[in-house]
């Protein structure tokens, strides 16, 4: 490999965009304007012209409200939704216009991991069956004993012992429920991970579990994630990079201990000022005031300025565009631009 | 005299194989406008414990034994009519889901309204004008087109914010809130706790705040109960348990968050899982998974002891407690 492809980002986002369209019956999307009917149709405006890299070896988190579009953004990652424009770029080739078939190769490099360890397992498989037809799917060529020897492998790599591989799913905890279904995308051997919300769903001391489970096999695979959360203290402990989405748009991207020692965006600020602290007896966070918008009805200008204490005039009708600042961060807000946030 | 004591409660389910206990003797004092935060791993316990002061358990949970006294009152031995009253007046329960609570065939205004009007001799207008004001209380914007709103209507945060209200509205003097911001965001979850602690705090109301965040549990609570396998097996000041936690358990807790490694270090995790209630193990219920577990440990259950001003369930605990004295000498 040369230096180039070392250099190359593992994957692009350009321009990133997705709308879904509302289901509304054909008189509902017949609106009078100017004295003229016309049909509009209404849409979820869920990823917003999002541009970003993410180098090899990299966790870039994504954080944000509920709604915001993480999951959007990992799902047209990962194939299962086409962008409505933008392009996603995998090792310098563009994946977001192949076919499902030809996304097949893909598949094996990259692995995807959900919130939810139930939607991850087939709840009819044992977890030898589930952990088996991954392998065979992507090495046709492995005899039965290679397989089995590869499963048992991969359950002791996640703390799980190998003799339980012929119990069904429901047998096994939450945690470890999630650790099966991280092996399983582990199997494979991939150079990728989407993981969304991988641990949200799990209790504080089966968190750490996980958590370390994805950490070890950053660094002795050199794996490369995309890693969705809300919580800020799981960002700042495993990203390497984040970005900060706000109504489908990156407001702020960052290294993770810039972004936390000195965060730009008027968003960002009040998100971190926002994490409950173990020592600190007073809550005080920055109270955002007004109205939370949607992503059906956008607001004009800056996505955020109905809520953002920092908004003026020239915010309500311009959208701010990422600048990159001094300290490599990127930020989407006038108030920065002008020095007054 | 306290606002709350429950005694020796253990509650139990009747299963199909056999009878699993989920509450386990366990006994605390609320005082009046106290703020008592629960944490415990999933399934310890902690919403079976909000049921039952609102005298909710039903088939096939059963109390098996112990006393709920709520203002001198024995819960279990109310009337139909005492229950309703206690349940809206005096004692009110924010759940998770807020769908739990509001009715989505209801307006806002008909659901606030009905809920006044059943407990207080008030016309329709008379209701409404207190519905208005409690949301109001609670930061809602516009409220009086809010009233006309079904809930779907609204945003999450909105919601959560409007049970809080309704919980309001016949001024409690205990809000037993259920991991009320779990399904909202971090500065909205921010905006509710902020509320919620004024609220409680300026009306002398009392708090019962269950939940899994010990950040959240350390700025709006004065106690704790930490819960495992259906006991209580550390109780004290807030602020004691989270700067020296006694139990094991707990300290694995504390230890496991994030905060406390590095950034890019492996976590202490907590080796195991919490058993099922069909297998707590003989002895303490946290040997299994207890790094500094020894004989007894495994034979006989530890009673709950003070020390250091803390209510503990653990054998070693003076031993624990030396040794760490002595590492940090
Ligand atoms: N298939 C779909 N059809 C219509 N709207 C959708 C669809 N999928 C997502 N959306 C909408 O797109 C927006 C972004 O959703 P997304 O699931 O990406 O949010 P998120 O940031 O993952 O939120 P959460 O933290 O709640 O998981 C939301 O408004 C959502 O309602
Ligand atoms: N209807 C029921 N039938 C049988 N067992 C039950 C029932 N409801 C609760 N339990 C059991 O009682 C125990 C305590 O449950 P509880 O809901 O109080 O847990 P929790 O501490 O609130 O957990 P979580 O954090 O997941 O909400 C659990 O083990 C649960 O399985
Ligand atoms: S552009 Fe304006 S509204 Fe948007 S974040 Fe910056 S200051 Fe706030
Ligand atoms: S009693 Fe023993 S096993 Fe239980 S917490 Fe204490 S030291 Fe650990
Ligand atoms: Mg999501
Ligand atoms: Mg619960």
């Amino acid at each position: 490999m040369n230096d180039l492809m070392l250099d190359q980002p593992i994957l692009q986002l350009k321009g990133l965009e997705k709308r879904f369209d509302l289901d509304q019956g054909f008189l509902e999307t017949v609106k009078l304007r100017k004295g003229k009917f016309v049909r509009e149709q209404r849409s979820v405006h869920a990823v917003n012209n999002v541009t970003l890299d993410v180098a090899r070896g990299e966790a870039l988190c994504v954080v944000g409200e509920s709604g915001c579009g993480k999951s959007t953004v990992a799902r047209l990652v990962a194939g299962l939704l086409h962008p409505s424009a933008g392009e996603i770029h995998y090792d310098g080739e563009r994946i977001d216009d192949r076919s499902r078939k030809s996304m097949l190769p893909l598949r094996k490099k990259m692995q995807m991991i959900f919130q939810n360890p139930y939607a991850s397992l087939n709840p009819r498989m044992t977890i030898q069956q589930a952990l088996e037809e991954p392998v065979r799917h992507h090495n046709p060529l492995l005899s039965r004993g290679e397989v089995r020897e590869k499963v048992a492998d991969v359950m002791q790599s996640v703390g799980v012992d190998p003799l339980w591989s012929g119990r069904y799913p429901h047998e096994f905890s939450g945690g470890q429920r999630q650790r099966i279904a991280i092996a399983r995308a582990l199997t494979v051997d991939p150079e990728f991970i989407i993981a969304d919300e991988p641990i949200s769903a799990l209790d504080v001391s089966i968190q750490a579990q996980v958590l370390n489970l994805m950490l070890d096999a950053k660094e002795q695979r050199g794996l490369t994630y995309l890693f969705i959360t809300h919580d800020l203290s799981v960002v700042e402990h495993f990203g390497t990079k984040v970005a900060v989405l706000y109504l489908g748009a990156v407001c702020e991207l960052a290294e993770t201990t810039t972004l936390f020692a000195n965060p730009k965006h008027p968003y960002t600020k009040a998100l971190l000022s926002a994490v409950p602290q173990l020592n600190d007896d007073k809550p005080n966070h920055i109270r955002l005031k007004g109205e939370i918008p949607t992503p059906i009805n956008m607001p004009s200008g800056c996505p955020f300025h109905t809520r953002c204490p920092s908004a003026n005039n020239r915010c309500m009708t311009e959208k701010p565009r990422p600048l990159r600042q001094p300290d490599g961060s990127t930020v989407a807000c006038h108030a920065v631009e002008e020095n007054r946030a | 005299m306290s606002l709350l004591s429950v005694r020796d409660l253990t509650v139990k389910f009747a299963m199909r194989d056999d009878t699993v206990t989920a509450l386990n003797q366990i006994s605390f004092d609320l005082a009046k406008g106290e703020r008592l935060g629960i944490v415990g791993e999933s399934g310890a316990g902690k919403s079976i414990t909000g049921f039952s002061l609102m005298n909710l358990i039903s088939k096939p949970g059963f109390i098996d034994n112990g006393q709920i006294l709520f203002d001198g009152e024995d819960v279990a031995q109310m009337s139909d009519k005492a229950l309703r009253d206690m349940r809206g007046n005096r004692m009110a329960m924010i759940f998770q889901d807020p769908m739990v609570t509001l009715n989505p065939v209801l307006t806002i205004g008909q659901q606030m309204v009905e809920t006044l009007r059943a407990h207080r001799k008030l016309s329709k207008a008379e209701a409404a004008q207190i519905a208005i004001v409690k949301l109001r209380e609670v930061y809602i914007p516009s409220p009086e087109e809010r009233m006309d709103q079904y809930p779907h209507e609204l945003s999450g945060g909105m919601r959560q914010r409007i049970i809080i209200a309704m919980a309001l509205l016949l001024d409690p003097q205990l809000i037993i809130a259920d991991e009320p911001t779990t399904a909202l965001d971090v500065t909205i979850q921010a905006d509710i706790m902020e509320l919620l602690l004024e609220l409680c705090q300026s009306n002398k109301v009392g708090l019962i705040l269950i939940t899994h965040d010990l950040g959240v549990v350390s700025q709006m609570t004065e106690r704790t109960l930490v819960m495992y396998a259906g006991r209580i097996i550390e109780a004290g000041k807030t602020r004691e348990i989270i700067n020296d936690p006694q139990h094991p358990y707990t300290q694995g807790l504390i230890n496991a968050l994030p905060q406390q490694t590095l950034p890019g270090q492996k976590l202490k995790q907590i080796p195991g899982t919490m058993p099922s209630l069909t297998a707590i193990p003989r002895g303490c219920p946290f040997s299994p998974r207890c790094q500094y577990a020894v004989e007894n440990c495994r034979n006989t259950l530890p009673e709950v002891v003070q020390y250091a001003g803390i209510e503990v369930a653990c054998h070693e605990v003076k031993r624990l407690h030396n040794d760490r004295l002595e590492q940090s000498a």
